[in-house]
């Protein structure tokens, strides 16, 4: 009886192993690693006026020979041409200070949170992560109205009289800052405001006790203690938006160009889709580091917590 | 604390207006007759009316509900599976690599997995002739792939937190594992699941630029819908659409907040 009723947990456990682990891992597999390994393909491919527009990698010539015929033009391309580059620098630009100005708001906000009353908490929170529920995209579309020359500031501001012609926002640089910030916010103040709530504030106390003065207290123990939060909310902000597309597509203008938006330009309306391909892998490859980066420290957290 | 509240509070006031004002004009001007959004010329509800007269808008909205939902159900399968896999099986084989599919999708840029997810549905319909055009099926497994990762977060932490006492109580007394899990895991990880499922759910129904890349003709979803109206410039119809899905989300989560807030041992 107890032979048989081990062998079935042996069974059944190892059915739940392979449904567990194999059914996520085929899917993500499947519509992840390979998609992306057939954008690397692509990207070493040459545009064509065909349909799918682009070269085959290899063919099988007479003699069942195979021929493999890689082309470096794409990534040649965007070498030489300027645009690229200052598109990719312009990326990581708005990127980082977006990143800056998301932590440098995110963090008294999350900070404030986490120490409110606790019946207050659940509240605040809940206003934090209610407007990343609605949509992206409408309230990206919300700034337009508000930005544009004759939009909602330019008139609160001749209203007051600080200014006596409309500014030019939409459509510049400060624009898709502004909507940046706006939409990626709550990604930086969730993974922050978790990290201060898990803080041992009996630490302060300690410090406070010890005659140490708050400011002090804040930049030698909580600010080190937070920077897992930091870095996990920095990266959260960061990696998405250095490839955005909707936010420099509606709110940004031509001085403003970002690789997303280039991209899209290359795939939709040039159809060049080896050349999109090329961005892409371009981007991928920017993106490695930051992402190692989080996906370590994440491991060091879930180790200490196990 | 107290001394240093003030600061702290006027950044937090700072911060909610910022995230909130926007919305509120959003709403406030979707009550405005005039035609142009700039100036108040009155209040009226006609912009709803020729919302819900919009058969175009009404039908990628149909859409983008109904992939929306088979996306999240989907999602919500596999992330808790992946959810299983990582709480459950410990150090298994492979598990870096586990993890890597699974936070990836979370920061990669839309436009890599659109394009890639494009690219991919290209070369199988050129291979084995499926998928036979692209539209439904095609975003639906987009968003799946990337909801999952999603789904996979939520439920990992309602796991991690889980009492494991109860399911060795229940081992003890002689359940088997599918029995146990099945009767006391998932009802203790529902909440999880349901805040899954209305996750993965509102992802779906926002997204515009994977579904740009994976759509075909004739499958135009509800964003995809919205920017091309928008990239036209501001429009009144738009300002009502975005009234009514802020109403229904925030009924959504205020209906859940109360409902997990009711539950016993939350």
């Amino acid at each position: 009886m107890g032979i048989v009723s081990s062998q079935y947990a042996r069974i059944s456990r190892r059915l739940s192993r392979l449904l567990n682990i194999g059914l996520p891992y085929l899917w993500l597999g499947l519509f992840f690693l390979l998609p992306v390994l057939i954008v690397l393909q692509i990207s070493l491919a040459e545009p064509t006026l065909a349909q799918p527009p682009y070269t085959a990698l290899w063919e099988w010539v007479d003699d069942g020979l195979l021929q493999i015929q890689i082309n470096l033009g794409n990534f040649i391309l965007i070498g030489a041409d300027s645009i690229y580059l200052a598109a990719f620098l312009n990326s990581l630009w708005v990127a980082f200070i977006c990143t800056l100005i998301c932590l440098l708001l995110g963090y008294p906000m999350a900070y404030a949170i986490a120490t409110a009353p606790e019946r207050w908490r659940a509240l605040l929170l809940m206003l934090i992560i209610l407007p990343f529920w609605t949509s992206f995209l409408i309230r990206v579309y919300a700034w337009m109205g508000i930005l544009n020359a004759n939009g909602l500031l330019n008139n609160f501001l001749l209203w007051i009289g600080l200014i006596n012609e409309p500014l030019q926002i939409l459509h510049t640089q400060t624009a898709v800052y502004i909507g940046v910030v706006y939409s990626y916010l709550p990604f930086m103040i969730l993974p922050l405001y978790a990290n201060l709530t898990r803080l041992d504030l009996t630490l302060l106390e300690a410090a406070a006790d010890l005659g140490c003065r708050p400011i002090r207290a804040f930049v030698k123990i909580t600010l080190p203690l937070s920077m897992a939060g930091i870095i996990a909310g920095s990266m959260l902000v960061f990696i998405p938006v250095v490839g955005e597309f909707v936010i420099p597509d509606l709110l940004g203008g031509p001085g403003s160009l970002m690789v997303g938006k280039l991209l899209w330009t290359e795939f939709f309306s040039n159809q060049d889709w080896p050349l999109a391909s090329a961005l892409a892998i371009l981007l991928l490859a920017l993106l490695v580091v930051p992402f190692v980066l989080m996906q370590r420290l994440q491991q060091n957290i879930d180790g200490s917590r196990l | 604390m107290k001394r240093r509240a003030w600061p702290l509070l006027s950044i937090l006031a700072f911060g909610y207006a910022f995230l909130y004002v926007p919305i509120l004009l959003l709403i406030l001007y979707s009550f405005n007759e005039s035609r142009l959004v700039t100036v108040w010329s009155g209040f009226s509800v006609k912009w709803y009316g020729e919302l819900f007269r919009n058969q175009q808008l009404l039908d990628a909205a149909w859409l983008s509900v109904r992939i929306a939902a088979v996306n999240a159900t989907v999602a919500v399968v596999l992330g808790t599976l992946a959810a299983n896999a990582l709480v459950r099986h410990g150090r298994f084989r492979g598990r870096a690599g586990f993890e890597l599919l699974l936070t990836a999708p979370l920061v990669m840029p839309d436009v890599i997995i659109g394009l890639s997810l494009l690219l991919l549905f290209v070369a199988l319909q050129q291979s084995i002739g499926w998928p036979d055009g692209r539209g439904f099926t095609t975003i639906a497994i987009a968003h799946i792939t990337f909801s999952t990762a999603y789904v996979a977060v939520v439920v990992r932490a309602r796991l991690g937190q889980m009492d494991a006492a109860l399911e060795e109580a229940a081992m003890d007394l002689g359940a088997r594992p599918l029995g146990v899990y099945l009767q006391i895991t998932l009802p203790l990880i529902a909440p999880a699941l349901l805040s899954g499922w209305l996750l993965a759910f509102t992802l779906s129904l926002d997204d515009l630029v994977i579904a740009s890349f994976v759509s075909g003709p004739g499958a135009t979803t509800l964003p995809m819908m919205v920017y091309s109206s928008v990239r036209m410039g501001v429009s009144p119809q738009i300002n009502a659409l975005a009234t009514l899905i802020v109403a229904i989300v925030t009924l959504a989560v205020v209906i859940a907040g109360i409902s997990l807030r009711r539950r016993p041992g939350r």
